[in-house]
């Protein structure tokens, strides 16, 4: 998102909308100490940033309360656009939401409109050209630290999204030649493209003959996923390893069968164990108690 | 010839070097498939390991070869297809079916010993 | 459609141009910065489309070039000659249809593994296949 943050200056910004800001940003500075102390208060009582202190929500307010008169007076959103940049980055992990930004935002230009019509409240026609200069310069602030907030929400949602999905895809090696890959969550065309790459280039490393591919934990796939998972099968056996799905949920077995995926090329077993087990089978291993123990040993056949 | 074939005891090994043009591949074919009969071997590894893309001329030709060898009585296994070649050709709706793709060479040696013990 | 910058063209007559071309198409893809898969497919793509010029029209030309989307760059592939032409486009475009003995899976398989893909072809004047693959 482009702001043209750097000439900002309105276009039809007069000489006297320009005075009109000046002798504005000397009265906020002025009252800096109780307006900034009144919105505070504002804040707590609209249990807006209920995850912060009172301190911190002061801290905070102070530092917007300083860039948003500067935003006012130099006209230019740079600053500011950084700061609520590194504030959203600070807040977001603490739960903070997007409403409460956007609330304590137009709280802030409440409080100042309040304070404005207070002092100019005698002469009207004063009063009407100075909010005529504050409003659109409040709302830019208003809309660039929204905006900034959302930006930074979006690029960490991303980047938890890649993380999840490189950690949701583990292939797992349990014996010599065999490779297990758990499936949890939800499975769009992308992850299963990532997916089956993850497993071929698995298969390779690990020299695998046979792969479990567990969907217990995939509640529904559509036909696009399905085929797909025919796709992985198939090109599994190009490189030589045999696949067995397993934990098909009833839900997922009708869809299969309604959407008319060729099955035949799908070796299912009910769950993981049984599909371990023929795994074991099909790798010539038999799992025997050992006589005088009860524990259980994997012996080569 | 682009592609060596190896004799090893009952076995044909031809190892593609390079990419190949489709008339190297019918060239390889027609070769596996006079020498098979020549030398009597019970089996022959086609091991594909250095090929980068596998189209549909060149999935027909190893599926062609394998069906050949099979009518001279002999057995075929295609060793070495890449994880990324896999991938296209099954997205292509390439899946060699009925033609035997295992690992590597030795597992493709390990396929042919089996089969020719049954 | 986005402007095809065209970084290639590999005249295609025999089969070994049929080679010389995807190695070309494999190349931009890498420096693109597709994925040694996507690369694979986009190589492959090449390959059914330049041997389809060799077979049906003797010679033509494979041009690829890069095309930028609405939030990602991609790589494009146009596959041209002026050869017969395709008489029954519907039915070639079927799965499993071929006039040459092949399996058939060439241009569908080329629609299947690219983004976007479209044909024009007359009788008698020769047939234009441009592919686009998008580097998500």
């Amino acid at each position: 998102m482009k702001t043209d943050s750097s000439k900002s200056n309105l276009p039809d910004k007069s000489h006297a909308t320009i005075e009109l800001l000046r002798e504005l940003v000397a009265h906020l500075r002025q009252h800096r100490t109780e307006l900034r102390e009144e919105w505070a208060r504002r804040i707590t009582e609209a249990k807006l940033l209920t995850a912060m202190s009172k301190d911190e929500i002061f801290a905070e307010a102070t530092s917007v309360y300083d860039n948003y008169v500067e935003a006012l007076e130099t006209g230019t959103f740079e600053a500011l656009q950084a700061y609520a940049r590194n504030l959203s980055e600070r807040i977001i992990p603490r739960g903070v939401q997007t409403d409460e930004v956007v609330g304590i935002v137009l709280l802030l230009r409440d409080v100042l409109a309040r304070s404005l019509f207070a002092k100019y409240q005698t002469d009207f026609n004063l009063l009407n050209r100075i909010l005529d200069a504050y409003e659109p310069a409040a709302n830019r602030i208003a809309n660039t630290v929204a905006v900034g907030f959302v930006q930074e929400r979006e690029r960490i949602i991303r980047q938890q999204q890649e993380a999840i999905r490189e950690l949701s895809t583990p292939v797992l090696p349990v014996r010599e030649r065999l490779l297990i890959l758990p499936i949890i969550g939800v499975i769009d065309p992308q992850r299963a493209r990532q997916l089956t790459e993850q497993l071929l280039r698995g298969i390779r490393a690990n020299r695998a003959r046979v792969v479990v591919i567990d969907i217990t934990g995939v509640a529904a796939i559509d036909s696009h996923v399905a085929n797909h998972l025919v796709q992985t099968v198939e090109a599994s056996r190009l490189l030589g390893a045999t696949v067995i799905v397993t934990g098909l949920s009833p839900e997922i077995a009708q869809t299969l069968v309604n959407i008319g995926v060729d099955l035949g090329k799908m070796n299912t077993v009910g769950d993981l164990q049984g599909g371990i087990e023929e795994a074991e089978r099909l790798l010539g291993y038999k799992v025997a108690p050992i006589q005088d123990s009860a524990h259980q040993v994997v012996v080569a056949s | 010839m682009a592609v060596p074939i190896l004799k090893q005891s009952h076995y044909l090994i031809a190892t593609i070097q390079a990419a190949l043009t489709d008339a190297d591949l019918v060239e390889l074919r027609d070769a596996l498939v006079a020498r098979v009969g020549k030398f009597r071997s019970r089996g022959v590894i086609v091991d594909v390991t250095a090929l980068d893309v596998l189209d549909s001329f060149a999935s027909r030709t190893l599926r062609d070869i394998a069906c050949m060898i099979r009518l001279r009585g002999a057995e075929t296994v295609i060793v070495g297809i890449q994880p990324e070649v896999a991938f296209t050709m099954v997205q292509m709706g390439i899946t060699l079916e009925d033609v035997p793709t295992v690992l590597d060479l030795e597992e493709g040696l390990a396929h042919l010993e089996r089969k020719s013990r049954h | 459609m986005s402007k095809i910058k065209v970084e290639a063209c590999v005249s295609v007559a025999s089969d070994t141009d049929i080679v010389n071309a995807r190695r070309q198409g494999r190349a931009l893809a890498d420096h693109i910065g597709f994925s040694s898969s996507e690369a694979t497919l986009i190589a492959t793509a090449i390959s059914e489309l330049a041997r389809n010029i060799v077979h049906y029209a003797r010679d033509g030309e494979i041009l690829v070039g890069m095309v930028n989307g609405d939030s990602c760059p991609g790589i494009s592939i146009t596959a041209r000659d002026s050869g017969p032409g395709i008489p029954e486009l519907k039915r070639v475009m079927l799965e499993g249809f071929s006039t040459s003995g092949g399996m058939g899976l060439g241009l569908p398989g080329v629609r299947r593994i690219m983004d976007e893909f479209n044909i024009e072809s007359q009788v008698g004047k020769g047939t234009t296949v441009t592919a686009i693959k998008w580097k998500r």
